[in-house]
């Protein structure tokens, strides 16, 4: 054998192996901590076909990675108002329904208003949802504000004054324009929804005036701050709030961590399971997909991450103090004052990206 | 006459090989450059191209997110699209000029503070007896066998609200109330000088141990106390170590994106940063390639400005 035939013999068995190992795999990209392992078991359990999952913390990084193209992934987990940008950016293939037979488990109401971002849910479907709102020291506030104090308001953020009395020990919102614009817009009075460069002006000028009082900006950092307090009120996600309140009780250091949905309004977000236009397994995508829609698998992550499902059928599985509590599934009056997130076109985009950066940094 | 035999019993392959070689005009001379720069030619400058090709661009909703460089017309003519429209919109805008003077600044200042602390450390390794010389080399070294994100996160520990130091402090009844360490400059100064030092330290050592010890001696002998011989042999003398340490701490140290990040502040404004930014929350790569092109001339200034100190240092 000439060294030419080698080499081609030996690139069409790495050719054969690549294709024999992509006919079993779902290459799965979530965000970190938003699964039971035990799910993923299942699943390699049920179908044979073995998961290779990997994580993220940021819905922009998952974009950089899809709008470069050729991601290797066959299955990822956008939130709503970016996975609309990124169908228009062509990333993602239509679903093939006739493969999704446990569709039918998921809540119509919450369908339809995922449906704002993809018409005719034709391109993913709810992973998880939830709201963005203050994950806060129970204690901590208290001794500052009073025992009467009612937390359930975005003063506790943007009025400098009650903000002022908090910052002594760890204000943190998250690093992220398009829940901290909307917040502040339901503060103002404003609609949450607005796209008016005007209203990102007034809104960025407010925030200005109360930065002084944030320790940091940050996405997932608070969640460990708040558990062994070293922040005191934090602008978080309900489910990573909640997993903070839970490590706070296992440490057994006396924090008590809670979360509070602003009376003012917050935003409701879902996070949706797509498949890209060049995943390289997508029947095995689909069947994951499919799999995730089980009522028992639905409950069972919920269970574990604290985020609500969107499977009906799922309800009256997940453990009663979860589905009960309102703080993870809001009650009707409560979910009556939510919002749900807009995606905002380019020039949007870079005016607000602009305003946020001049909001973090003070320039 | 041993390495005349040697040629001679060469293998005719071989002889073959350096035959044709010959005949083309490659020497081994030529091949040992070549694969350098195949080197920097594929993992620099096509980079560095590509990049350009990207800031030259429009940021548009699409897979990849920028125009086409080019486009063919309806009659199949072919236009070129680019525009210097990113750089400009660089211009105008405050925020980058401020992170750029914020990120020299900040670089600078790590890079004196490196000097300062790393240039005795290295000069008294360089002037340790032989075991304990190599045994304090290994101590510089030793930390490059754990992550730098470890070492930074230990840092966290260190300047946290509870951390060491604030719990050392209140406990010793020295402080009442915590002091605000982390999310400050400071912490990034000191993550910066903590994690460049070695490189700092490293070629100021290695230039220190080359130092004759007869001129010292001689400029005792004439006279000079060990202050003064220290500025007019030593210092001069070390000037190319100094040039070097400060480069490989002043170059990496402007581009910092993890230390900042992780230390440090709402108010440390960084172009690391700005260009994280621009690439991922804005999706413009068009104008997240210009702020790094820009970057990369103001990081090369300086290196050329240096080369010739030190060119001009080694001519006379």
């Amino acid at each position: 054998m000439t060294p030419n035939r080698i080499l081609v013999a030996a690139g069409a068995a790495i050719a054969m192996q690549a294709g024999a190992a992509a006919a079993d795999t779902v290459n799965v990209f979530n965000w970190s901590d938003y699964i039971t392992d035990e799910v993923l078991e299942q699943f390699t359990a049920e179908t044979g076909i073995a998961v290779n999952y990997d994580v993220y913390d940021s819905n922009d990084t998952l974009e950089a990675r899809l709008l470069a193209g050729s991601s290797g992934f066959d299955v990822v987990v956008p939130t709503a108002t970016f996975l609309q940008r990124q169908i228009a950016a062509g990333v993602y293939q239509p679903l093939n329904r006739d493969l999704l037979p446990n569709l039918d488990n998921m809540d119509p109401a919450l369908m339809a208003a995922a449906a704002n971002h993809d018409p005719g849910n034709e391109h993913a479907v709810i992973y998880m949802w939830g709201t963005t709102g203050i994950g806060y020291n129970i204690d901590a506030v208290a001794e500052r504000l009073g025992e009467d104090f009612e937390v359930d308001t975005w003063d506790m953020i943007f009025d400098p004054e009650i903000a002022g009395q908090l910052a002594d020990c760890g204000i943190s919102w998250l690093d992220s324009p398009t829940d901290m614009f909307p917040a502040a817009f339901a503060w103002m009075g404003l609609d949450p929804q607005s796209t008016d460069a005007a209203d990102f002006e007034a809104a960025a000028e407010m925030m200005k005036g109360v930065r002084d009082t944030v320790r940091y900006f940050h996405s997932s950092q608070y969640i460990s701050d708040l558990a062994n307090g070293e922040t005191c009120v934090a602008v978080g996600w309900s489910g990573d709030v909640l997993q903070a309140a839970d490590r706070a009780e296992e440490a057994g250091q006396g924090i008590n961590v809670w979360y509070a949905i602003p009376r003012e309004g917050a935003m409701q977000w879902f996070d949706m399971l797509g498949i890209p236009a060049d995943a390289p397994n997508p029947e095995a995508a689909h069947a994951f997909i499919n799999f995730i829609m089980k009522p028992e698998v639905a409950a069972a992550i919920t269970n574990y991450v604290w985020f609500p499902n969107a499977n009906a059928a799922a309800f009256e599985l997940v453990d009663e103090d979860i589905r009960t509590d309102p703080a993870i599934y809001p009650t009707p009056e409560v979910t009556e004052t939510l919002f749900t997130g807009v995606t905002y076109d380019s020039r949007t985009d870079r005016t607000v990206t602009r305003l946020w950066t001049s909001v973090r940094t003070g320039q | 006459m041993s390495a005349g035999g040697n040629a001679l019993t060469r293998s005719a392959p071989w002889r073959g090989t350096a035959w044709a070689m010959g005949k083309l005009g490659i020497s081994g001379r030529m091949l040992v450059i070549a694969i350098p720069m195949l080197w920097l030619l594929v993992f620099f400058l096509a980079p560095f191209f590509v990049l350009g090709r990207i800031s030259l661009a429009e940021a548009i909703i699409a897979r990849p997110p920028y125009t086409p460089l080019f486009e063919r017309g309806p009659d199949g003519t072919l236009t070129i699209i680019a525009s210097l429209e990113n750089y400009r919109f660089l211009l105008t805008d405050a925020l980058y000029r401020n992170a750029y003077l914020s990120s020299i600044r900040i670089a600078l200042v790590s890079t004196i503070f490196a000097l300062l602390i790393g240039y005795p450390i290295a000069y008294y390794i360089a002037r340790a007896p032989e075991p304990k010389r190599s045994i304090l080399l290994l101590m510089v070294i030793l930390p490059f066998w754990t992550s730098f994100l470890l070492r930074v996160y230990a840092w966290m520990g260190f300047l946290r609200n509870n951390g060491v130091i604030n719990n050392t402090l209140i406990s010793l009844g020295i402080i009442d109330s915590p002091i605000q360490m982390m999310q400050t400059d400071f912490a990034v100064y000191i993550g910066i000088v903590y994690t460049y030092l070695p490189f700092m330290i490293l070629p100021l050592y290695a230039n220190l141990t080359k130092l004759d010890g007869a001129l010292l001696e001689a400029a005792g002998d004439l006279g000079a106390s060990p202050v003064v011989t220290f500025f007019t042999v030593t210092l001069p003398l070390s000037l190319p170590g100094i040039v070097a340490g400060c480069m490989l701490v002043f170059i990496p140290a402007i581009g910092e994106y993890v230390i900042p990040a992780l230390l440090g502040g709402p108010n440390t404004l960084m172009i690391g940063r700005v260009l994280w930014d621009e690439f991922f929350s804005s999706r413009d790569w068009p104008v997240a390639a210009a702020v790094a092109i820009v970057m990369l001339v103001l990081v090369v200034a300086p290196i050329m400005w240096l080369q010739s100190v030190q060119n001009r240092r080694g001519d006379g």
